[in-house]
This record gives structure tokens, C-alpha cells and sequence, in this order.
């Protein structure tokens, strides 16, 4: 089974502190660690498992800079066998819509049988390239897939529902998948991965390769344009406590009791 | 009359309380456009909750056909595609859950009308849609602008908007079903249910929830033995989950488990809305976290801005001394 993986390069925030940049319209970066996007990453493992056990190829793309090769190289090193950048000063601007037709231009010209994309992108959370990929390509799509299983021209997969639930649906193959974070466990690279990867090719293609024209990318082609950015405002305006570990503690320990809490 | 469309979202014969929430921000959004505020339902059997839609929209559009029992985002998309086109909304407002996630994006690519998700607010400014949402695991907020179009089609967070109650008394308007067949590339087959927890975090007086912050396995008994001296029961966001650390029935959010007990004290959980959706309603909230910014603290009571590891110990054996 030929399967194309569509990863991101995004800045781990979940425990950096973030601060608004002076154009007001971005974060600055400075500081930051960029890595493959956390939905990618489960994305990535159960492409690599579904060849592991069916046999194919994976092919990871990825739209951005050239600071984006380090993701694709970490595919590589999992078990891709195929790396393509997507780059161009043109796709600068371009939103999720953009980017799935981007990625569209790409992928129809390839042989596939299945996508997996992750179900969200940890820094612009939009949830949209995946399913409208599907759409451009004429093909249907299942997102927040927590579990795969795969039939005679149908996959029956897993979504992630509110409260707990899930459903079980069929979909038709070939299919586009948004991974849902939990599907898999993530392995760790070997260092014997990693330096295979370093000698393997990362195809690079330009708008120009992939047959769009300038207005359909970047801030033209695109639907959501940022304006600013600005911090959340507060809902519930905690009481900071201060001071030594010792302290703190003995301020919580006395709130806890007051309440008759312990 | 230009109209604001809204989907009503239900799963198991039950109305989700995303379509209220949807539909007091659709009257708003009505309102101040000057247009209708309508109400889409696609079920099976929909009469009684038309009904209960009428009093939160002008109209209601109820498309009654066995197919549309359970959500399925390609039997869904062809009958709201064709409303779409018929009724030429300005607004279409769908919530942005699982369902929602699983339709609007292609809906809206199938249209080619410009989709903003996970929208926490919406305001037309002079004819062009102004949404607010977050970047960044909520960490930034964003305004954006989206390209000008006769229609947009958003994505709603749950618990953005709160519900009013009912004050309208609309017109239920029977539409006939567009589908001929069963949807040929996806079929519904069964909802399935989580395994049975041991623990049930919802009859928990006091939760110590954790999250990314805890960084390893290995350091679980640091706030084990914090939940235990507290007289509580340990209870996770997402991550701790995905990494197999703690079981599905002690996730706390969106996709887990609602919670309100007396005490929650959140070690290392940056405060997703995901995760806050399920625990800001406790009755105190108590944050450890290295970030000065985390979003938990705008939800918390009590700060504490430090390392985890630097607090839950000493906290551990302070109670302890206390209760003697």
C-alpha cells in the first residue's frame, strides 16, 4: 500500500512561553523548537506501520522553508521512503486552504492509495487540510481517526467523538485520514535511522512544478487572512501565589484547610 | 431576505448543546445583518425537535429521511450543500466538533465559499466577516478577516457562546430529501463505547489533574502520593493519555470526561480549551505551571507559576503535617 503522509513544521508551545511579535500579526520564533506537528507525528507512525505490515511505500510532503527539512528528515529516519518540500516565495500568506491546494496539485500526480494527514496542526488549529485535500482530489476522507482497519477496497475506521464516544464508520478507498493524537505510540529514531536520512534525496518543487497559478496560493488564494494578534483575555482573574516552593505551598495548604478541604 | 443558517447538531436522539449556543449567537449575528436566523435539521425522525427549534429560530428547515439517523458528514454535505445553494445564506453556521470538523472543511472547498474554524466569536465589520480564534493551543487569540464572499460557512466552539433560553416561534418548513440512495463512499456503523474505567472521576470531591508538564512516566508517583495525601484521584489532559500513562477514564475535557469537584489543582496542564472545557466549572481551581502565560491561569483561582516538581512534593508533605 502506497501511502503519502502530509506533515507540518510547527513550534513546540504547549510548554514554551509566547509572545507577540512587533508586527503584531505573528509569534515571535526566537527561542522556540520547531518539530514535526504533534498530529503529524501520529500520522507519520501509523503510515510507517501501515507498510510495515502491507508493504508499499511512504511518502512524506511538506509545504515550507528549508528549516522544514529537519521534519522531513525525521520522516525519513522512521521509515519514509520519500521526501518532498514544497517551496516557494509565492506560497508565503497561504492559509489551510491554500496549502490543500498546494498539496493537491502534488498528490494527483502521484500513485497512492491512502492519505493520512494529522487531524489538526498544534499552532493555527484549523482542521481543514486534510478533508478539503479529499475534496479537491475527488476523493472521501474520515477525520479524528483513532483506529484503522483495513477491507476489501474499504477501510473501517474509528472517529473520536465528544465524551468519550467513538463511531465506527466504512470508507470507501482510496481515502484521506486525519489522525487523531493516541492511534499509535510514536517510536524513537535510531541514530542508524537518522544518518540513513541524512543521505537520502528531499525533493524540492515550486509553484511553477505543480501547475497553480500565483493567485490560487498565498494571501490571494487563501481565505483567512490574520490581522492580529492579541492575548486571551482573562475569564477568571487568578490570584497569583508567590514566593519559595516553602511558602507557596504553606499559603495553599492553609487556603485548602480554611475551605475544609483537608 | 438573506438568512444565517444554522445546523443543528444531535447524536443519539439527543440535541447537542452546540446548536443553542450557535443559534444565540445566529440571533445576534441576525439581528445586526438585518437577515433571517434559520435553523437546519437532517434526521430521521425530527418533528418534536423541530419543534423545540422553532423557539430559537424565525424558521426551521427539517429534511426528514432514514439516511440521516446518524451523522454522516457525505450524506450531509449533499443535502446542506443543496440547501446552501437554494437559500444563498450569508452565514452558515455549523459547531465545530467532531461532526462538524468532518464536514464543514469539504462543504465548504465543494462550494468554494470561504470557511473560518473554531471560531470563538463572529461580527460582520461593513460587509466582510471578522472571526476571533486561537492560535497555539490557546495560548494567542487571533482576529482574522475572511476573503469577501456572498457566503461564509464557520465553525463554532462549543461553550463559546452561552445558550439563551427560548424566545422565538418560527416556522417549521418541511424540505424533501435530496438523496436517493445510501451514501456510497461512507456508511455509519456503529457507535462504540470507551471500556468501563475503574475510576470515576466525576464523583471525585478532589481532582489532581496532570498534564504534558509531568515529561516522563517515571514521575507519576511525585503526584500520586501528592493525590493520595490530598484525598483525591488523579485525573489527565489529553497527552498523558495518548502516551498510555493513565487510562481513557481519567481524561478531563472535551473528548473525555466533564467534571465539577470541590478541589482541582492542575500540575502542568497548560489549559487547552479542550481540557478547560471540562473542568472550569469546579468550585476552586488551583494551577501549577512553569509558563507565566498558560492558559490554565485564566481559569484558575489560585497561580502558582513554578516548576511542578518544586511544589507538589513540599505541597504533599505540607498537607500531611497538617492533617496530622
Amino acid at each position: 500500500m502506497d501511502v503519502i503522509v502530509c506533515v507540518k513544521h510547527v513550534p513546540e508551545t504547549a510548554e514554551a512561553e509566547i509572545k507577540i511579535d512587533s508586527t503584531g500579526k505573528a509569534i515571535e520564533k526566537a527561542g522556540l523548537v520547531f518539530d514535526i506537528n504533534e498530529w503529524d507525528d501520529y500520522a507519520l507512525e501509523e503510515a510507517v506501520r501501515i507498510k510495515e505490515k502491507y508493504g508499499g511505500t511512504v511518502t512524506a510532503i511538506t509545504v515550507g522553508s528549508g528549516d522544514a527539512d529537519s521534519t522531513l528528515r525525521k520522516c525519513l529516519a522512521r521509515g519514509a521512503d520519500n521526501a518532498i518540500r514544497l517551496t516557494d516565495t509565492k506560497f508565503q500568506g497561504s492559509d489551510s486552504y491554500a496549502i490543500a491546494k498546494i498539496l493537491q496539485s502534488t498528490i494527483k500526480g502521484l500513485s497512492f492509495d491512502l492519505i493520512l494527514t494529522g487531524a489538526l496542526a498544534g499552532d493555527d488549529g484549523c482542521t481543514m487540510v486534510g478533508p478539503i485535500l479529499a475534496e479537491l482530489l475527488g476523493i472521501p476522507h474520515a477525520t479524528m481517526v483513532k483506529k484503522i482497519e483495513f477491507g476489501d477496497g474499504v477501510a473501517k475506521v474509528n472517529r473520536e467523538l465528544e465524551g468519550g464516544l467513538e463511531e465506527r464508520i466504512e470508507v470507501k478507498m482510496p481515502a484521506v485520514f486525519a489522525i487523531q493524537t493516541g492511534i499509535n505510540e510514536p517510536r524513537y529514531v535510531s541514530i542508524m535511522g537518522i544518518r540513513k536520512a541524512m543521505k537520502k534525496e528531499i525533493k524540492l518543487l515550486g509553484l511553477a512544478d505543480i501547475g497553480l497559478s500565483e493567485s490560487e496560493v498565498g494571501e490571494t488564494g487563501s481565505w483567512i487572512k490574520i490581522e492580529k494578534l492579541f492575548v486571551p483575555p482573562v475569564e477568571k482573574q487568578a490570584e497569583f501565589i508567590k514566593g519559595s516552593p516553602e511558602e507557596v505551598t504553606t499559603k495553599i495548604a492553609e487556603i485548602l484547610k480554611s475551605r475544609g478541604l483537608i | 431576505m438573506p438568512e444565517i443558517l444554522v445546523l443543528a447538531e444531535h447524536r443519539q436522539g439527543q440535541m447537542r448543546d452546540i446548536t443553542f449556543e450557535m443559534l444565540t449567537k445566529g440571533k445576534e449575528l441576525a439581528e445586526k445583518t438585518n437577515t433571517g436566523l434559520t435553523a437546519v435539521l437532517l434526521g430521521k425522525n425530527g418533528k418534536e425537535d423541530a419543534k423545540v427549534l422553532s423557539e430559537f429560530a424565525k424558521k426551521v428547515l427539517l429534511v426528514e429521511d432514514a439516511k440521516l439517523e446518524n451523522f454522516n458528514s457525505e450524506a450531509y454535505q449533499k443535502v446542506l450543500s443543496n440547501l446552501i445553494k437554494e437559500h444563498k445564506p450569508l452565514l452558515t453556521m455549523i459547531g465545530h466538533t467532531s461532526f462538524g470538523v468532518d464536514l464543514a472543511p469539504s462543504l465548504a472547498a465543494a462550494l468554494k465559499l470561504p470557511l473560518a474554524t473554531d471560531c470563538i466569536d463572529l461580527e460582520f465589520e461593513s460587509e466582510k466577516l471578522v472571526v476571533t480564534r486561537q492560535m497555539y493551543g490557546g495560548k494567542v487569540n487571533v482576529k482574522a478577516t475572511v476573503r469577501k464572499s456572498e457566503g461564509y460557512i464557520v465553525t463554532v466552539r462549543q461553550a463559546a457562546f452561552a445558550a439563551q433560553k427560548p424566545a422565538m416561534n418560527g416556522d417549521i418548513v418541511e424540505v424533501s430529501s435530496p438523496l436517493s440512495q445510501e451514501p456510497v463512499e461512507k456508511r455509519f456503523i456503529e457507535y462504540v463505547l470507551p471500556p468501563p474505567g475503574g475510576v470515576d472521576i466525576t464523583a471525585a470531591d478532589v481532582l489532581v489533574g496532570i498534564g504534558r508538564g509531568i515529561k516522563d512516566e517515571s514521575n507519576m508517583p511525585v503526584v500520586e502520593e501528592l493525590a493520595k495525601a490530598v484525598g483525591g484521584v488523579l485525573a489527565c489532559s489529553r497527552p498523558i493519555v495518548d502516551k498510555g500513562w493513565l487510562s481513557t477514564d481519567r481524561q478531563v475535557g472535551s473528548s473525555g470526561k466533564t467534571v465539577k469537584p470541590k478541589l482541582y489543582i492542575a500540575l502542568g496542564i497548560s489549559g487547552a480549551f479542550q481540557h478547560v472545557l471540562g473542568m472550569k466549572n469546579s468550585d476552586l481551581i488551583i494551577a501549577v505551571n512553569k509558563d507565566p502565560n498558560a492558559p490554565i491561569f485564566n481559569f484558575s483561582d489560585y497561580a502558582v507559576v513554578e516548576d511542578l516538581f518544586k511544589i507538589a512534593p513540599v505541597l504533599k508533605d505540607k498537607i500531611q503535617e497538617l492533617k496530622g
